[in-house]
């Protein structure tokens, strides 16, 4: 799957290739970029207020589920409106396990990726006969059934009804001289940086290639001997999996789950930040995560009778000067810098 | 002798020496001579901006107080946020007031799974979850909550008063119940069965139902069967709506108690049919400001006069603005008696010490009494009864503390 990692040289131009790479920023500018982010992501938490270092957590987390939904809907064109209920299903995971089963946090995070990839690839299998919008339409029904799901009467001796289950948050362990927020915040960072790495290779591989033969050309692909139904329903479970992480996460950051944190406004919200950091983009997902998290509050600041008019009027706006997502703006002054230089 | 007293002496002297600091310090964060920034959390957006108003009269209300110089000279400064009904935005909203813009309390913060998402941190971070905005019986728990406060009748309160009118009235009553199979339903069965105490077997049938079910026909023919002849209706206003019509459809004529959320004249006694609901009973603990018998009341003259001046867009025919209003009013009275000492220890202490505090916009002869171990500030309520057109109190005001 590594065969080809972010490494490769070639100039290629096709739409397969992620929008920040597409007309090729050099690669050593990439690494320079990404060196530079992760020394101030490293330095950030010594330097702000715990109350911020919680929203950075928050918006990670964020990312980490758009990253999983662009895996999705950039790279394989399935689209969905229903990821509020894999971070639901990671959440409820974790907290149950944490509840019931006595387990530590960190036992729990693999299992909510294990039980998320399974039921987003068993849900995948039907999803196959749906074609872009009635699979939008087929799970955004996946998010409004789940939070009247989560409260109703066969779960709640598990999933605490309306009240929700509280959820215990780790400190740092070994002695390690962080608080709690500081420690999540670390914890965020290494595994999203894993996942992206992850992300970042399982696109340039064959079986990525793959993924975006079938979003290009669905007949193409098949003629080139491509299993397509297995390609997407992996796909979709691959992507799922990444949403329960997400979940999984968020609940003990937050240190609550109840059904009302997962409604389809969140399933909104997280195509919102797909579009806005860029379908195709994985570092885009950062931008989105920020966009989920910063941008509601400064409508409020703007006015608060008017809150959701603000926002719908910035979104607008954003959707206007960035037509391709905040990577498609970063790579576009990139390049316009270093043509403007050669 | 000599010597155990001058020990004494020596002790009484580190010990002050000890409290020195505190006693100096009668400032908590966000508190100072001129201002108390005072932080509120709101659903402005989202499922349940309903509610919204709330907070809106709450900032209208500070606003007219600051207009009048203060409380105790001080300006009252509300941060207020929305959280959109989300508990994760809850979190972050009060994260936010409490270590960014430090904030001497929050206020009124709206909702059961809300309230709860942050109920644990307010109390390690030791910081006022004063007068939070749900009925939920679990925020009365000074022992392992110190910190949390409710303000409105909890239900377990309503359940007790339920029952105190029925083994006054109808003491040989059997009952049914209808209620929502949930955190509240069960909260306000409990309080049924707690204020009929021994009597508990007067309950003859408990009938959940779900939010899901499309109607609650079935249960009422349940209950109906049950030989219940007092129909206690533990329900939301569409359901309570049903019960009423279903009730009356079914030719069943019980003395039929339905709960003070959906008493709401438009929004389940219309729909249910005027005719079919005359005779029902109800609680209320403020006043309702579509009734005509305040029309004189200098309390509701008040009222009215702030809502012209101070928040004319809002709707002066809806409960929420006496509510904002009135929860506004219990917290002006715990920051004038906490004087100087803006601590957040002494807030609470003080907002632990309301005797027989009444507000214009309760119903006459309800009083606010909390102490150390009552965190429970309205407990009383008083019947009325459907005539038809509208609703009529009668009876005393009566009482449903928990733990009475």
């Amino acid at each position: 799957m590594t065969d080809q990692s972010m490494t490769s040289e070639a100039p290629a131009q096709g739409r397969g290739k992620p929008v920040a790479e597409r007309a090729g920023i050099p690669v050593g500018l990439k690494r320079a970029a990404l060196l530079i982010g992760l020394i101030i992501a490293i330095a950030l938490p010594f330097m702000v207020k715990n109350f911020t270092i919680f929203q950075l957590t928050t918006v990670m987390i964020y990312a980490i589920a758009i990253l999983g939904l662009n895996l999705l809907t950039g790279f394989n064109g399935q689209f969905s409106l229903g990821h509020s209920t894999f971070i639901a299903i990671g959440a409820y995971t974790t907290a149950i396990l944490m509840e019931f089963g006595g387990f530590g946090f960190y036992a729990t995070l693999p299992l909510a990726a294990l039980f998320c990839f399974i039921v987003g690839f068993l849900f995948g299998l039907p999803a196959l006969r749906l074609e872009s919008i009635y699979l939008a339409l087929a799970t955004f029904a996946l998010a409004v059934a789940t939070p009247q799901l989560l409260k109703s009467a066969p779960f709640e001796p598990w999933t605490g009804g309306v009240q929700g289950l509280l959820v215990f948050k780790p400190e740092a362990p070994f002695g390690i001289p962080l608080n709690s927020d500081q420690w999540m915040y670390f914890v965020t960072l290494v595994i999203g940086l894993v996942l992206a790495f992850f992300a970042v290779n399982l696109v340039g591989s064959r079986t990525g290639r793959a993924m975006m033969a079938i979003r290009d050309n669905p007949i193409a692909a098949r003629a080139m001997g491509i299993n397509i139904a297995l390609y997407k329903t992996t796909t979709f479970g691959v992507s799922a999996a990444y949403a329960g992480i997400a979940g999984s996460l968020s609940a003990v950051v937050v240190q609550f789950v109840a059904p009302d944190s997962f409604t389809f406004v969140l399933a909104i919200g997280l195509f919102v930040g797909l579009v806005i950091g860029g379908v195709g983009s994985i570092p885009g997902a950062l931008f989105g995560g920020a966009f989920l998290v910063y941008v509601p509050n400064i409508a409020e600041e703007l006015s608060k009778g008017l809150a959701g008019a603000a926002y719908g009027a910035i979104l607008l706006l954003v959707i206007y000067l960035m037509p391709a997502g905040a990577a498609g703006l970063v790579r576009a002054i990139v390049m316009k810098v270093l043509n403007r230089r050669a | 002798m000599i010597k155990r007293s001058l020990t004494v002496l020596a002790g009484m002297t580190a010990l002050a020496v000890a409290a020195l600091p505190a006693s100096a310090q009668t400032y908590g964060p966000g508190a100072s001579d001129t201002s108390i920034k005072i932080g509120n959390i709101n659903p402005y957006s989202g499922p349940a901006s309903a509610y919204g108003t709330i907070g809106k009269t709450i900032d209208a209300y500070f606003n007219k107080l600051n207009a009048e110089g203060g409380i105790n000279g001080r300006q009252i400064e509300l941060v207020s946020y929305d959280d959109g009904y989300s508990p994760p935005k809850t979190v972050e909203q009060a994260r936010k007031l409490v270590e960014s813009d430090e904030v001497l309390f929050i206020f009124q913060s709206l909702g059961t799974p809300t309230n709860t998402a942050i109920h644990k941190y307010m109390n390690v971070k030791k910081v006022p979850q004063l007068f939070v905005a749900t009925g939920a019986t679990k925020w009365g728990d000074p022992d392992n909550f110190p910190w949390t406060m409710g303000w409105q009748p909890n239900y377990q309160s309503e359940g007790r008063i339920y029952a105190s009118y029925i083994l006054e009235n109808e003491p040989d009553a059997k009952i049914g119940v209808l209620y929502q199979n949930d955190d509240y339903g069960k909260d306000l069965l409990q309080g049924l069965k707690d204020g009929l105490g021994d009597k508990v077997d007067m309950i003859v049938a408990e009938v959940p139902y779900e939010t899901s079910d499309p109607t609650v026909d079935s249960q009422i023919i349940n209950l109906k069967a049950s030989g219940a002849d007092v129909l206690v209706t533990i329900a939301t206003p569409k359901f309570a709506a049903q019960s009423i019509r279903k009730v009356a459809e079914s030719g069943w004529k019980p003395l039929h108690i339905v709960n003070n959320v959906s008493q709401s004249v438009g929004g389940v006694l219309k729909p249910a049919g005027f005719e079919n609901a005359k005779g029902i009973l109800s609680t209320a603990y403020t006043k309702d400001p579509t009734d005509p018998q305040w029309a004189d009341d200098p309390a509701y003259k008040e009222w009215a006069a702030f809502m012209d001046e101070h928040y004319p867009e809002g709707d002066k025919s809806s409960s929420f603005t006496v509510y904002g209003y009135a929860a506004a009013q219990t917290l002006q009275k715990v920051l004038e008696q906490a004087g100087d000492d803006l601590t957040r220890e002494n807030i609470m202490k003080q907002a632990a010490n309301l005797n027989d505090f009444e507000l214009g916009m309760l119903l006459p002869g309800i009083v606010i009494n909390t102490s150390d171990t009552d965190f429970f500030p309205i407990e009383q309520m008083q019947m009325m009864r459907f005539n038809g057109e509208g609703w009529e109190l009668f009876g005393p005001v009566i009482d449903g503390s928990v733990g009475s």
